[in-house]
């Protein structure tokens, strides 16, 4: 197999820290290949957040600085040029919105296959494969692809993140290609959402909200306070951000985030197919739900079967007290 | 406006846990599974309804076309899109098993240059693949702009371009797109507020619904004389190639053991310090 290309997501110039298990992935392909991979740093601030990518064992860095926010028709002509020009055979990302996003297009301009959100990457008799969730993750599918060049968005909460290898890369400027469509699509804004937690898909611990929180004050005064306490993210269900009791950010499941914390507390959460496609790989599952037949039951490790509204403050206070 | 809106049928999504898998591993079997459209693709449906609608009046103000890859008894769950109010529907008659995006995209551009539609809208995912990929790669094959996972539209320049809210990992981020373009949907994208087309009142909010509009009984007669056009691939000339194959199949292994069902508190936070240790 030849070279590898790992794509790394910049925002507010710096790399997202999804993208370490891009680079985990390409890392361990690449020696079982015996072959090399770069990383192509692309967007706004992707001078700035280059410099976070040079120790993990690439062989170059490319750069290319694009002002204003993603817009993949503005992103793309530059990252197949690259490929092209480079002889890549495996391109990656993490199934971010915006690996998903971009990379997608991406094989489709290089007709190359694309296997999306695997969870899975094996590397036999020189060629790839790959295995994936399907059916909210009730069924996982294996595959090859019948092009030279693969192309795949990686789970990240089935990854490791890649480690720094105490070796420097090469840091190579690419210009941005010419884009023909950049003048049909223009980025407008982010509006992002401000927080102090750690983000959902990187947190060890995750406390998750259901509708049952009945309000967007009971999200915040009875989640909050245990996730402040185990240093954990907030998460949602879809009922809970469709009733507007918290932001569309934290929402988990088949839409939304796919999270493997080591804790994973499921609070007034019912735990519909949609929703345990996005947190059933989690170490440890607690549910603290009134309902004993609810859904979320099957999955759980530990169930609490008392409301919500007195036993998420006692246990906030019993672990504070024990702490 | 016109709007082409790709619909896939996906087994019953509620009940996804019933699917299973043949004893050798090669194939998915649904057998006995009732037939649903996608849900995005139903998001996608009342969304594109709504920008061609006078919301108060139900006035018609554009043509909505729907489409799908499947064998002819699709026909079946495409009647429900034309009761909900599209006008009419196109059935690309195909065994719609095997094919990977790459190549539902190829079937679709072929589609989308016999219709010219100003916009294609279609659900983000299809839960059945949950790839998230088709509408990337049929913009890219119609060399068009996009705006993926779009959760709120805004017609603007009289329906020469749109603002688009696309619902990312960190928050909203807003494109505006020049039509023709291609967009996928997010779920989000039915809440009352939305979609603004520029002629339904700015103050006018759609019921709370966490899928597309039930049709009417009025709507459901009207969609036994909307027609369906039956077309093959040679109608389109085109011969689409998938570049996945999927050569195993199997279903998920199961958590280990049974729920332990605490009964208090403290019983709760002992187990997860001693026992599972994450505390």
């Amino acid at each position: 197999m030849g070279p590898i290309l790992v794509i790394a997501e910049v925002l507010d110039s710096s790399v997202r820290k999804a993208s370490l298990v891009a680079l985990g992935c390409a890392t361990r392909v690449a020696q079982e290949a015996g072959t090399h991979f770069d990383v192509l740093c692309i967007g706004e601030g992707a001078s700035q957040a280059a410099a976070e990518l040079g120790s993990f064992g690439a062989k170059r860095v490319f750069v290319t600085e694009i002002p204003g926010g993603y817009v993949c028709e503005r992103y793309l002509p530059t990252v197949t040029h690259l490929v092209e020009q480079e002889g890549h055979k495996f391109v990656l990302a993490t199934a971010t919105t915006y690996g998903k996003d971009l990379l997608s297009r991406c094989a489709a301009k290089l007709k190359a296959g694309l296997a999306s959100d695997v969870t899975d990457v094996r590397l036999s008799n020189g060629s790839l494969t790959f295995e994936r969730p399907m059916y909210a993750g009730n069924v996982f599918g294996t595959l090859t692809l019948n092009t030279e060049v693969n192309v795949a968005t990686l789970r990240q909460s089935e990854f490791s993140e890649a480690v720094p290898q105490g070796t420097t890369s090469e840091q190579v400027e690419l210009p941005m290609q010419a884009a023909p469509l950049a003048d049909r699509v223009h980025f407008l804004g982010l509006e992002q959402v401000a927080s102090d937690r750690p983000e959902l898909t990187d947190a060890d611990v995750v406390i998750a909200g259901g509708r049952a929180l009945k309000s967007s004050e009971n999200f915040k005064n009875i989640l909050e306070p245990l996730a402040d306490l185990l240093g954990g993210a907030i998460g949602a269900s879809r009922a809970a951000c469709d009733a507007g009791y918290a932001t569309v950010d934290m929402q988990v499941g088949q839409t939304g985030k796919v999270v493997a914390p080591k804790l994973y507390v499921a609070v007034g959460i019912s735990g519909a197919i949609q929703h345990l496609a996005g947190m059933k790989g989690s170490k440890v599952i607690v549910a603290v739900n009134k309902d004993k037949e609810a859904p979320i039951v099957q999955v759980a490790d530990y169930v609490l079967a008392e409301d919500l509204f007195s036993a998420i403050p006692a246990l906030t206070d019993a672990l504070k007290s024990a702490s | 406006m016109k709007i082409l809106v790709p619909i896939k049928r996906v087994a019953d999504p509620d009940n996804a846990n019933k699917v299973g898998v043949s004893a050798d591993g090669r194939t998915i079997e649904t057998s006995g599974m009732e037939w649903k459209i996608n849900p995005f693709d139903e998001y996608a449906l009342e969304a594109a309804l709504r920008l061609t609608e006078h919301g108060v009046t139900k006035e018609r103000i554009g043509e909505v076309v729907l489409c799908s890859i499947a064998p002819a008894d699709v026909a079946t769950t495409l009647r429900q899109g034309l009761a909900m109010g599209a006008e009419r529907a196109i059935v690309v008659e195909q065994d719609d098993s095997a094919l990977d995006a790459f190549a539902v995209a190829e079937i679709l551009a072929a589609l989308v240059k016999r219709e010219k539609p100003d916009l294609v809208m279609l659900g983000k995912q299809a839960v059945d693949g949950d790839a998230s990929a088709t509408g990337q790669m049929l913009a890219e094959q119609l060399e068009w702009p996009m705006a993926t996972i779009a959760m709120r539209i805004e017609v603007e320049a009289e329906g020469k371009r749109l603002k688009v809210g696309r619902e990312v990992d960190t928050g909203v981020l807003s494109l505006r797109v020049e039509l023709p373009a291609v967009l996928t949907a997010s779920d989000r994208l039915v809440h009352p507020h939305s979609v603004r087309n520029g002629v339904t009142p700015a103050d006018f909010s759609y019921p709370e619904s966490d899928g597309g509009r039930y049709a009417s009984l009025k709507g459901i007669m009207a969609a036994k004389k909307k027609p369906i056009d039956t077309l093959t691939l040679a109608d389109l000339e085109v011969s689409p190639t998938s570049l996945c194959d999927y050569t195993q199949f199997r279903l998920p292994s199961a958590r280990g053991g049974q729920a332990v069902f605490v009964n208090s508190v403290a019983e709760l936070v002992q187990h997860l310090k001693q026992d599972a240790k994450v505390l």
